[in-house]
């Protein structure tokens, strides 16, 4: 046993790598980026226990099916990605609930409430119950190391693929975290189930009532589980709290002050789902109320509702008593406890205004922006699409260049349909990254209905929002990838976006924006952070 | 024993390193540490806080509860304002003076740190300077540490092994310019 001070990010890809990790795939994605990360530093780095592969993904869907095919061969696989991630490998995912898993496959989701860094703060346990997929949530760096080694055993057992959740606060806070040793990988054994993998109607029919028998033993599983702690209150058949990841530790940030008020409540915290539906029965008959403290959508307290009314009072983010947005913490808890805001020190001085995040200085960027808002000037009904990247800041001044951001790759596609609407010119901006992940489909669509888009890649040759990790091919492939998709190769043009060549920039643009048919510039320079970062490192060599 | 510390500046200020920093001297000091930072959009220029938890028994939550903080440890006046619902009656302010202005709308920095020296407990650190003066800007951060260190409730030497750790990486003289902010920032004089 050793004490390791780790982020719970890295304590979960620590746990995978002590179950015998064979592979781990993965999208980048905040706040799930620093566990393949942390296994990439650990890659190689002694014994068999580091040999595993930890590999960067097109998207969140080719990742998940590397797993899967991992599974198949008998190997323990792991693959990650943020929230909204899932909603791209979700048919991978529900489907392979379907499956007859063989090596343990475990789905790391970080989830981010009161959206830090993504577009939504969807839960990703709902997912989880729409497969009918077991779900461990760990409350701290501990339990997602435990958790994650546990996840490969229930996966096994089961034949199930099973999901880890974590949340932006655990997955980016540090602490010390007591691990063990490494167990070996698998050896390579193929799945020898010969119908277990196919989705055919009358296999899956098959296999769709073995999931649904399943549930039971799942039940009884999560019942049984040291993680879904149930404490009755000799003293207290009023309250009744149940919490979920999280909300137990803000729960317990309360429960001194709480218990001097009024003692101490019946207490129910869930770790692992499905739902242990006996021990809320067994709580729900103690007390009159019940106050469901959950981080994310009322996924607990909605099941806990029901349909019918019952005598017990539910409480939670259905009724308000909980906020039904935003991530909890030890304050937004207090009023369903019954307990005083906390006063901090007042403040009096000048108003204190915000500090957004920006496009650094010296981002290739700023520089294709400005060229694109000079070959812009004058046109009236004119559209330009963004994704998701560094980018999508071109919407705040100086810029204010951009007038969209949906989901992963959506710059193309709704380019293509506004295009096609009537709307002239439109411009879609996506990056290097975002375009590999999921615009080359729509530029496809694009050239397919030749409409009269002008797509502009801004090629920084990084995934830089989520800390510059590697884009999966290197920027010199662009040009061939393009023509390749159909894209006439005298309207593949290739800029370097400098303040220098901002008004020949706009020239090029200008001129593919008149072209009519689909179109693509390649706006290419290295993001300035990992240009500093190569700089540095020549400097100390 | 509890110490709550949150810490306040902008992307690329070091202040994550502070943060790292204190935890690692307190986890040399045998305290239990929770350190919660923000990643991602944040880094671009924008706001950056971490909440610091560090106390003798189990810590229960990551974030600091509002108006129980034992000290505000900010990179920039207007940053470490920004979290003074967190502070408890009792806690301390201790921040750069110099503003990091990045912003079109930011404040007059004399009416911040008037501000700042309304309140009960507070001590105010020309940290750039006090920098330059040891051999680098970029030490700014440390010396910060340095003006927190009378405060917190740790060792010196714990919080100088934890530096000393931190920068080892970078060679001796990094150590060496690091150390020597740290402890000016403890006198407060360039």
């Amino acid at each position: 046993m050793r004490d390791l001070v780790l982020l719970g990010d890295e304590a979960l890809a620590l746990g995978a790598m002590h179950a015998g990790l064979s592979a781990a795939y993965g999208y980048p994605g905040t706040p799930s980026t620093e566990i393949i990360e942390f296994l990439q530093r650990q890659q190689g780095t002694g014994g068999q226990e580091t040999s595993f592969i930890a590999s960067w993904c097109a998207n969140e869907k080719t990742a998940y099916e590397a797993a899967v095919g991992a599974s198949l061969a008998g190997r323990r696989a792991l693959v990650t990605m943020k929230h909204v991630g899932l909603n791209v490998a979700a048919d991978p995912f529900i489907n392979s609930a379907l499956l007859d898993i063989h090596g343990g496959l475990v789905l790391a989701v970080a989830d981010d409430p009161g959206m830090h860094s993504s577009q939504n703060e969807q839960d990703s346990r709902f997912f989880a119950d729409y497969a009918r997929v077991p779900c461990f949530e760990p409350r701290n760096q501990e339990e997602a190391y435990a958790m994650t080694l546990e996840a490969f055993e229930v996966s096994e057992r089961f034949h199930l693929p099973v999901m880890v959740r974590l949340t932006t606060r655990l997955a980016h806070s540090r602490a010390v975290v007591r691990v063990g040793e490494a167990k070996p990988p698998r050896p390579l054994d193929k799945s020898a189930n010969p119908t277990g993998w196919i989705l055919l109607p009358n296999l899956a029919r098959r296999n769709w009532e073995r999931l649904l028998k399943a549930q039971e033993s799942l039940r009884q599983y999560s019942e049984g589980s040291p993680y879904n702690a149930l404490t009755l209150s000799p003293s207290d058949r009023e309250l009744g709290v149940i919490t979920t990841g999280l909300g137990c530790n803000y729960y317990e940030e309360n429960l001194e002050e709480l218990a001097s008020n009024r003692g101490h409540p019946s207490h129910l915290h869930i770790g692992v789902y499905p739902v242990p539906a006996a021990k809320v029965r067994a709580l729900a008959a103690h007390v009159r109320r019940v106050l469901v403290i959950e981080e994310g959508y009322p996924l607990v307290e909605r099941q806990l509702r029901g349909l019918l009314a019952t005598p017990v009072a539910v409480e939670g983010k259905e009724n308000g008593a909980i906020p039904a947005s935003g991530e909890l913490t030890p304050d937004n808890v207090r009023p369903a406890l019954g307990l005083p805001e906390r006063p901090g020190l007042a403040y009096s001085g000048p108003a204190l205004p915000g500090r957004p995040p920006q496009l650094c200085a010296g981002c290739p960027h700023r520089d294709t922006f400005e060229a694109l808002n000079l070959a812009l000037t004058g046109y009236e009904r004119k559209l330009v699409t963004s994704d998701i990247g560094c980018y999508t800041l071109g919407f705040l001044p100086p810029h204010q260049a951009i007038e969209t951001c949906l989901c992963m790759g959506a710059s193309v596609g709704m380019a293509r349909g506004a295009a096609e609407a009537g709307l002239h010119p439109v411009v879609a901006t996506i990056g290097d990254s975002t375009f590999l992940h999921s615009g080359m489909t729509g530029l496809v669509d694009a050239v397919a209905s030749r409409a009269n888009l002008t797509l502009i890649i801004m090629d920084n040759s990084t995934t830089a929002m989520t800390g510059t990790q590697p884009t999966i091919l290197p920027s010199a492939r662009f040009p061939e990838l393009i023509r390749g998709l159909g894209v006439d190769p005298a309207h593949i043009r290739v800029i370097n976006p400098l303040k220098r060549h901002t008004e020949e920039n706009a020239r090029i643009l200008l001129e593919e924006i008149e072209h009519r048919g689909p179109s693509v510039v390649i706006a290419l320079r290295e993001c300035i952070q990992t240009l500093k970062k190569k700089s540095r490192l020549e400097a100390t060599e | 024993m509890k110490y709550d510390v949150i810490l306040a500046g902008v992307g690329g200020q070091g202040v994550l390193s502070v943060a790292a920093c204190i935890a690692a001297g307190a986890l040399k000091a045998g305290l239990k540490v929770r350190q919660s930072e923000v990643h991602g959009m944040a880094q671009r220029g924008g706001a950056v806080q971490a909440h610091l938890r560090l106390a003798d028994r189990p810590i229960s939550s990551d974030l600091v509860p509002r108006g129980s903080a034992d000290m505000v440890l900010g990179m920039d006046p207007l940053e470490s304002l920004r979290f003074l619902s967190y502070l408890s009656p009792g806690g301390v302010l201790v921040t750069a003076t110099e503003p990091f202005d990045n912003i079109p709308d930011y404040p007059p920095a004399a009416e911040l740190l008037e501000a700042i020296r309304r309140l009960p407990r507070h001590r105010l650190v020309d940290a750039g300077a006090i920098a330059r003066e040891a051999g680098s800007a970029r030490a700014a951060n440390m010396v910060l540490v340095g003006a927190a260190a009378a405060f917190l409730p740790l060792e010196r030497a714990h919080l100088e092994k934890a530096i000393a750790e931190m920068f080892a990486g970078k060679g001796q003289e990094v150590v060496a310019v690091n150390l020597k902010a740290f402890a000016a920032g403890q006198d407060g004089r360039p």
